[in-house]
C-alpha cells in the first residue's frame, strides 16, 4: 500500500535530523496556527497563492529564496563547525549525516536559493521595466513558481522521512546509481530537481517570450535596461540548458528505477557520459545565474553614479558573447578524467576567453562610476563589494582554466572557495543588492539603510575570513567534502574560516533585524514618489507599490533611459505625466491551476520516490484534470473599469505631487 | 577586497612551506606550480590595478566630493572600448599560449623518462582503500606507497566501483580512477621523504580514510623493500581481491607477498565485476530492483567460478582496450 | 470583451488580430504589429512564439538522448545489434502512419480556419487514429524485443535505444491526450479564439514530433539497421 514506506523511514536513531525536523515542524504549524486565527487565510488564497500576478510571484520566489537561503545556510554551519569540531575529537556528525549535509547545501543552494532569488527579481522586475502589464503567459508564470517550491518541499521533506542523496550536488555516477546508493536519498534529489526544473523551464520561455514580444512602444533591443537584456540571456540559457537536465536526470532515473545502463559499471553503461551531460547543462547554469546578477549590478552601478551605463552596447555584446560561449567549457569541470593535452587545452583557452566578456564588463563598471556622482547607499556597497571580491574569483576562476594548474586545485577547498568566491559574491551580493534596490518597489517603504550596511560590512568580512583560509588550505592540498581532517596542519585555516562564518552569521541576523525593524518603521521609510534612487529606467515612474496593472497607460519610450528624460523634461518645465482620460483595463484571472498543479506534482514525486505507484496515478489524473478545467473556463480575463484606473493613478500623482510640493518647501 | 590581498598573500607564503601543491617533491609537481605562479603573475597584472582602480573611481567621484567633475554625458568612448576589450584578450591571448604548453608539457600520459627505467605501479580505487600493485615485483601494497627516489613512475589507475582520483599532492598533477577503464598517470619524486597522498573524489561515507602515505625510498633500497614485501605473506589473486574490495573504512595499511599476474587488466576489463556497494540505505533496502539483485547473484555466481584455480584471468588475452572520446581506456 | 465570440479573419492572420481589435489583449492598451517594439504584440502571437521556444527545449532535451545513443550504440556487451532487432518494414509503415497524421492535422488546420466544426473534428480523429496506430506498433516492438531478451536492461545500447524511441512515443502518447481533450473542448466550446491558438499549438507540436521521428527513423533505424 505504501511503496517501501514505513516506519523505519523516520530517522528516530539520529537526533540531529530528528530534532531539526521537528523544530522546523513546530515552526510551520505555528505559522499556518498564527494565519489561522487571525483569518488570514482567505486574503493568502485571493491575493497571493492563486494570483497570477507578476510581482507577486516575484515576491513570492524571493521569500521561498530567503528561507531555503537560510536552510543552505545552516548546512553550511554544521559542516564547519563539524570540521572544526573533528580537529579536536569526533565531531558530532556520522560519516552518513555529513554527505547528505553537504549535498543538501549545494543542491538547495543551487537550485532552491539562488535560481529562486534570481528568477523572482526576473519576474518582479521585468515587466516593469518593459513598461507592460504582465509577463505573456501569466497563468504559467504561477506554474512555475509552485513547481519549484514543490521541490523544494520534497527536498527538505527528506530531512524526516528518509534521507537525502549522498553523493554530493551533482549526483555522479556510478555513486547514484541504485548499486552504490540503494537508499531513497537519490531519489529525492531526481523528483525534486526534476519537478522544479520543470517549473524553472517555464519560467524560461515565458520569460523570453515576454522580453522578446512584449515591450512598451518605442523599446527597441537597443533600448532595452541592462537589466533585462541579461534576463534575456539567463532565460535563453535556461531553455537551451534545463533540457539537458532533465535527459539527464531522467537517464539517471531509468537506471535506478527499471534497471537501464545509461551510468551504470555493468552493462556498457558509461558514467563519463553522466559527467559530460552534467556538466553540458552545469556550466550554462553558473551564467543562467550571475547574468541576471550582473543585470543588477549595472542598473546599480548607472542609478547611484547618477549616470547611464558606460559602454551600454558592448555590455550587450559582453553578455550574449557569454551566453553563446557558456556552452563551450563544460569540459574543464574535469580536465583531470584523462583528456588529451589537445582537448584540454581547447576548452581551457575557451573557458578562459569567456573571461573577456567578464572583463569587459568590469571595466564599463568602472568607467560608469568615473564621472559620476556616487551615492553609497546600501545598494551600490553590496555592488562594490562584488566588483573587487568577484574579480579576485574570476582571478582564481581562470586560474583552475589552466588544465597544469587545475591537475593539483581540481577537487580542492581551492575549487570550493573558488567557486564560493563568484557565487557569493556574484549572484548573492547580486540577489541582496537587488533586494535592497527594489524592495521599496514592491512594499512601498525602504529597508532600513543602518541595519543594512551592518549586514554589508559583515557579511563581506564573513566571507572574506571563510574563503581565504580555504584557498589556503586548497593550496596544502586538502580535498573537499571531508567528514574529518586527516592533516593536523590543515587545522588553523579551517578554525579561522569556522571564525568568517559566526561573522557570516552576524550578517544574516542583521539582515534579518534589517527587514523587522524597516516593517516596524515603515511609515517614516514610506516611498512615496516611486523613485526612491533617483532612477533611470521604467519601473520607477509607476507607484510604489505598483498597481496591480503597473501603468495606467502604457509608456512610450523614445530613448535607452525612458524615466531619467522624462524627469529631466519636467525639470525643463514640462509636467510629469498627467493623461486627461482613462481607460479600462483587462488583467489576467486569478486562477489556483498553479498550486494545484503543484500539489499534484509533489504527491507524484513523492509517490515514485517511495514506490506508492497508486498515488502515483492518482496525482497524474489529478494534475490533469487541473489542466482541463484550467482550460474550459470562459473568462481568462477581469477588467479594471476606466473609473478605477483613474482614481488609482490621479491618488498617485496626487501623492507624489504633495511629496514634491513638501520637499520645495522645506528647500 | 584590498584587505583579503595581504590575506591571500600571506597564505601563499605561509603554503609555500607547508607541504601542499606550492611544496612541490618532484618534476611534475615543479611544473605544476610553477604554471600556477605564472598564470597567477599574468593575471595579476591587470587584477591589482583593476581593484584598486574600482575602489579609488568609487572614492574619488563620491557625490559630496566637490572637486570631482559630474560627467553625466560621459557614456561612451571608442577608444575606451577598444582598450577594455583588448585588455581582457590579450591577457587571455598570453594565457592562452601557457594553458596549450602547460596542457602538453604537463600531459599526465607524458612518460618522464626511458620505459625501461620507469617504474610501473597499478593502482585500484576501493571502497574505501587504495590498492597498489607493483606487477614487475609481484607484489602489492593496500593504503600505503612505496616509491624509489629519483626514479619516473608510471601509473595506471582503475577504480573498482565508484569514481575516485588519485592525488600526492606534493608530486602533482591528479587523474581520475574509473570502473572498467584505465588512466595513466607519471609522477616521480626527487628526494627521498614521507609524502601525503589521498583519494580526491567523494566516494561514499568511507572516503576520509582513503588517504596513505607515500614512503619514498632512496633508489638503492627500494629493491630491498620490494624483496621484503615479497618475503611476506598474503597472496592476492581473484578470490582475496574479492573480499577485499568489499567496503570497508580505514583499512590500515598491509601487504601482499604475491599478487597473480594480470590481476588489474581483469579488473579494467570487467572481467572480475564491480565491487559491490552496500547493503542497505534507509528506505532503500526491502525493493531493491530485481535486475540489480539478479547482478549480484551472477557475481556471486562469477566469483566462484574465478575461484576455480587457473580461472581464465591469468591467460586473459590482452583483449582490445578501445580509447573512449575522453581519452581514458576502456576494457573491451 | 467577451472571450466566447469568434471574430471573423483566420487566426494566422496577425495583422487582423493586433493592435485595438486583438480581444485577448490582456491588459495592453496598444497590440502591437507583432514585433516588441511597436508595443506588446497579439495574444496570438505571444502564444505561438513561446511554444515554438517550448518545442526548440523539447528538441534539445531530445538531442540529449541522442546524443547518449550515440556515445552507447556500439554497447552491446555480447547483446543484439540494431541489424539483427530492427526491423525496417514495420519502421517503414510507423514512418508513413505519422507523417500522414501531421498531414491530416494539416488538414484539420485548414478546416478550422473555415469555421467547419464537421471536418476539423473528423480530420483531428483521423490524426489521432494514424497517431495511435504508430504508437500500437511501437509497443508491439517494444513488447517483442523485451519477449526476446533484447530489454532496456540488456545493454548501454538497448537502455539508450528504449530511452530515446520510448520518449519519442511517449511524446506522441501525451500529444493524442492533447488531441482528445482539443476534440472535446472544440466541440463543447466552438472555435473560440482561445481554442484556436490552442489547436495551433497542437499542429506545431504535431509537427515537430514528426521532425524528431524524421531524426530517429534515420539515425538510428537505417544506420542501425546498416551498420
Amino acid at each position: 500500500m505504501l511503496g517501501k514506506l514505513d516506519l523505519s523511514a523516520i530517522p528516530l536513531d539520529e537526533p540531529i535530523p530528528l530534532v531539526a525536523a521537528l523544530v522546523v515542524f513546530l515552526a510551520a504549524v505555528g505559522v499556518l496556527g498564527w494565519v489561522t486565527i487571525r483569518g488570514w487565510w482567505p486574503y493568502l488564497w485571493r491575493e497571493w497563492i492563486t494570483s497570477v500576478d507578476h510581482k507577486r510571484i516575484g515576491v513570492m520566489y524571493i521569500v521561498l529564496a530567503a528561507l531555503m537561503l537560510l536552510r543552505g545556510f545552516v548546512d553550511a554551519i554544521m559542516m564547519r563547525t563539524h570540521q572544526a569540531a573533528t580537529l579536536f575529537g569526533p565531531g558530532y556528525l556520522p560519516p552518513d549525516h555529513y554527505d547528505q549535509i553537504f549535498s543538501a547545501h549545494g543542491t538547495i543552494m543551487i537550485f532552491f536559493a539562488s535560481m529562486p532569488f534570481i528568477i523572482g527579481l526576473m519576474n518582479f522586475v521585468v515587466p516593469l521595466q518593459l513598461g507592460v502589464r504582465d509577463m505573456a503567459f501569466p497563468t504559467l508564470n504561477s506554474v512555475g513558481f509552485w513547481l519549484t517550491a514543490s521541490g523544494a518541499l520534497l527536498v527538505n521533506l527528506s530531512l524526516v522521512i528518509g534521507e537525502f542523496a549522498r553523493t554530493g550536488w551533482l549526483p555522479y555516477a556510478p555513486l547514484s546509481e541504485l548499486d552504490y546508493s540503494p537508499g531513497v536519498g537519490v531519489d529525492y534529489y531526481l523528483w525534486a530537481i526534476q519537478i522544479s526544473g520543470v517549473g524553472t523551464l517555464f519560467t524560461g520561455v515565458n520569460l523570453v517570450t515576454t522580453i522578446l514580444k512584449m515591450r512598451a512602444p518605442g523599446l527597441g533591443y537597443l533600448r532595452m535596461p541592462i537589466f533585462c537584456w541579461t534576463s534575456l540571456a539567463s532565460a535563453m540559457l535556461i531553455v537551451a540548458a534545463f533540457p539537458i537536465l532533465t535527459a539527464t536526470l531522467a537517464m539517471l532515473t531509468l537506471d535506478r528505477y527499471l534497471g537501464f545502463h545509461f551510468f551504470t559499471n555493468a552493462g556498457g553503461g558509461n558514467p563519463m557520459m553522466f559527467v559530460n551531460l552534467i556538466w553540458a547543462w552545469g556550466h550554462p547554469e553558473v551564467y543562467i545565474l550571475v547574468l541576471p546578477a550582473f543585470g543588477v549590478f549595472s542598473e546599480i552601478f548607472s542609478t547611484f553614479s547618477s549616470k547611464p551605463l558606460f559602454g551600454y552596447r558592448s555590455m550587450v555584446a559582453a553578455t550574449l558573447f557569454i551566453c553563446v560561449v557558456s556552452f563551450t567549457v563544460w569540459l574543464h569541470h574535469f580536465f583531470t578524467m584523462g583528456a588529451g593535452a589537445n582537448v584540454n587545452a581547447a576548452f581551457g583557452i575557451a573557458t578562459s576567453i569567456i573571461a573577456v566578456g567578464t572583463g569587459v564588463k568590469i571595466y564599463n563598471w568602472i568607467f560608469t562610476m568615473y564621472g559620476g556622482r556616487i551615492r553609497f547607499d546600501t545598494p551600490m556597497l553590496w555592488a562594490l563589494g562584488f566588483i573587487t571580491t568577484f574579480t579576485v574569483g574570476g582571478m582564481t576562476g581562470v586560474l583552475l582554466a589552466v588544465p597544469a594548474a587545475d591537475f593539483v586545485l581540481h577537487n580542492s577547498l581551492f575549487l570550493v572557495a573558488h567557486f564560493h568566491n563568484v557565487i557569493i559574491s556574484g549572484v548573492l551580493f547580486g540577489s541582496f543588492a537587488g533586494y535592497t534596490f527594489w524592495f521599496p518597489k514592491a512594499f512601498g517603504f525602504r529597508l532600513h539603510e543602518g541595519w543594512g550596511k551592518a549586514a554589508f560590512w559583515l557579511t563581506l568580512a564573513g566571507f572574506i575570513l571563510v574563503f581565504a583560509p580555504l584557498y589556503l588550505v586548497g593550496l596544502e592540498g586538502m580535498t573537499r567534502r571531508l567528514q574529518r581532517v586527516p592533516v593536523e596542519g590543515w587545522g588553523p585555516p579551517l578554525l579561522v574560516a569556522l571564525l568568517g562564518v559566526a561573522v557570516m552569521m552576524a550578517g544574516a541576523a542583521c539582515q534579518i533585524i534589517q527587514l523587522v525593524v524597516s516593517i516596524r518603521r515603515r511609515e517614516s521609510l514610506r516611498d512615496e514618489t516611486g523613485d526612491p534612487w533617483d532612477g533611470r529606467s521604467l519601473e520607477w515612474s509607476t507607484s510604489s507599490p505598483p498597481p496591480a496593472f503597473n501603468f495606467a497607460r502604457l509608456p512610450h519610450v523614445e530613448n535607452e533611459e525612458p524615466y531619467w528624460s522624462v524627469k529631466q523634461r519636467s525639470i525643463e518645465g514640462q509636467p510629469l505625466e498627467a493623461p486627461d482620460s482613462y481607460e479600462p483595463i483587462e488583467m489576467p484571472k486569478r486562477s489556483a491551476t498553479g498550486f494545484l498543479t503543484a500539489f499534484f506534482a509533489t504527491a507524484i514525486g513523492f509517490a515514485l520516490i517511495w514506490h506508492i505507484w497508486w498515488l502515483a496515478i492518482l496525482g497524474f489524473i489529478g494534475a490533469y484534470a487541473t489542466f482541463v478545467v484550467f482550460a474550459w473556463r470562459d473568462e481568462a480575463e477581469v477588467e479594471i473599469p476606466a473609473e478605477e484606473v483613474a482614481r488609482i493613478d490621479r491618488e498617485r500623482l496626487r501623492v507624489r505631487e504633495a511629496w514634491y510640493r513638501r520637499r520645495e518647501e522645506a528647500a | 577586497m584590498l584587505r583579503t590581498l595581504p590575506l591571500v598573500a600571506g597564505g601563499l607564503l605561509l603554503a609555500g612551506c607547508g607541504g601542499g601543491v606550492l611544496d612541490p617533491q618532484g618534476p611534475v609537481g615543479d611544473g605544476n606550480r610553477q604554471i600556477l605562479l605564472n598564470s597567477l603573475a599574468v593575471m595579476l597584472v591587470i587584477v591589482v590595478p583593476t581593484i584598486i582602480g574600482a575602489l579609488v573611481f568609487a572614492w574619488w567621484f563620491r557625490a559630496s566630493n566637490s572637486k570631482a567633475r559630474y560627467r553625466p554625458g560621459f557614456t561612451y568612448s571608442g577608444r575606451i572600448e577598444l582598450i577594455v576589450w583588448s585588455i581582457p584578450t590579450l591577457t587571455i591571448l598570453f594565457l592562452g599560449g601557457l594553458i596549450y604548453y602547460g596542457s602538453h608539457a604537463l600531459d599526465p600520459r607524458r612518460p618522464l623518462g626511458p620505459a625501461d627505467k620507469t617504474l610501473e605501479i597499478e593502482a585500484v580505487a576501493l571502497d574505501w582503500k587504495w590498492l597498489f600493485i607493483y606487477p614487475a615485483q609481484r607484489i602489492a601494497t593496500v593504503n600505503e606507497l612505496t616509491i624509489p627516489a629519483g626514479t619516473p613512475v608510471r601509473f595506471r589507475l582503475t577504480s573498482a566501483s565508484v569514481m575516485n582520483v588519485f592525488f600526492v599532492p606534493q608530486l602533482g598533477s591528479m587523474i581520475y580512477a574509473m570502473n572498467g577503464m584505465e588512466s595513466e598517470l607519471n609522477l616521480q619524486a626527487d628526494r627521498p621523504g614521507e609524502l601525503y597522498g589521498q583519494g580526491a573524489h567523494y566516494s561514499g561515507s568511507g572516503f576520509p580514510g582513503m588517504n596513505f602515505t607515500v614512503h619514498v625510498v632512496p633508489a638503492e633500497a627500494f629493491s630491498g623493500w620490494a624483496a621484503a614485501v615479497a618475503d611476506g605473506p598474503g597472496v592476492l589473486d581473484a578470490k582475496s581481491y574479492r573480499a577485499l574490495a568489499l567496503q570497508s573504512k580505514d583499512v590500515p595499511p598491509s601487504a601482499y607477498g604475491e599478487v597473480q599476474d594480470g590481476l588489474f587488466d581483469a579488473i579494467v576489463r570487467q572481467e572480475i565485476p564491480p565491487a559491490p556497494g552496500p547493503s542497505g540505505g534507509r528506505g532503500g533496502a526491502p525493493d531493491v530492483h530485481p535486475e540489480a539483485r539478479a547482478e549480484s547473484l551472477s557475481g556471486s555466481a562469477a566469483e566462484s567460478a574465478a575461484d576455480v584455480p587457473g580461472a581464465n584471468l591469468c591467460t586473459a588475452p590482452a583483449g582490445t582496450i578501445r580509447t573512449t572520446a575522453l581519452g581514458a581506456k576502456r576494457g573491451g | 470583451m467577451s472571450a466566447t465570440t469568434a471574430t471573423g479573419g483566420l487566426p494566422s492572420d496577425i495583422s487582423s488580430r493586433s493592435g485595438a481589435h486583438d480581444p485577448y489583449r490582456l491588459g495592453r492598451h496598444d497590440g502591437g504589429a507583432g514585433v516588441g517594439e511597436g508595443g506588446p504584440a497579439s495574444r496570438y502571437v505571444t502564444v505561438s512564439y513561446g511554444f515554438w521556444i517550448f518545442l526548440l527545449s523539447d528538441i534539445i532535451m531530445f538531442s540529449a538522448f541522442f546524443a547518449g545513443y550515440a556515445v552507447l550504440s556500439g554497447a552491446t556487451e555480447g547483446g543484439p545489434t540494431g541489424r539483427e532487432l530492427f526491423d525496417l518494414p514495420r519502421v517503414a509503415i510507423q514512418t508513413g502512419l505519422l507523417l500522414t497524421s501531421s498531414f491530416t492535422c494539416g488538414l484539420a488546420s485548414l478546416a478550422s480556419h473555415r469555421r467547419d466544426q464537421l471536418f476539423t473534428q473528423v480530420w483531428l480523429a483521423v490524426s489521432g487514429l494514424l497517431g495511435a496506430g504508430f504508437l500500437l506498433l511501437e509497443l508491439q516492438e517494444f513488447a517483442t524485443m523485451i519477449s526476446d531478451g533484447a530489454g532496456p536492461s540488456r545493454s548501454a545500447f538497448l537502455s539508450s535505444f528504449f530511452a530515446l524511441v520510448g520518449c519519442h512515443g511517449l511524446h506522441v502518447g501525451l500529444g493524442l491526450l492533447f488531441l482528445a481533450t482539443m476534440m472535446a473542448q472544440l466541440a463543447v466550446k466552438g472555435f473560440r479564439d482561445d481554442i484556436l491558438r490552442r489547436l495551433h499549438c497542437f499542429n506545431l507540436f504535431w509537427h515537430a514530433l514528426d521532425i524528431v521521428w524524421i531524426a530517429i527513423f534515420s539515425l538510428v533505424y537505417l544506420l542501425g539497421a546498416s551498420s
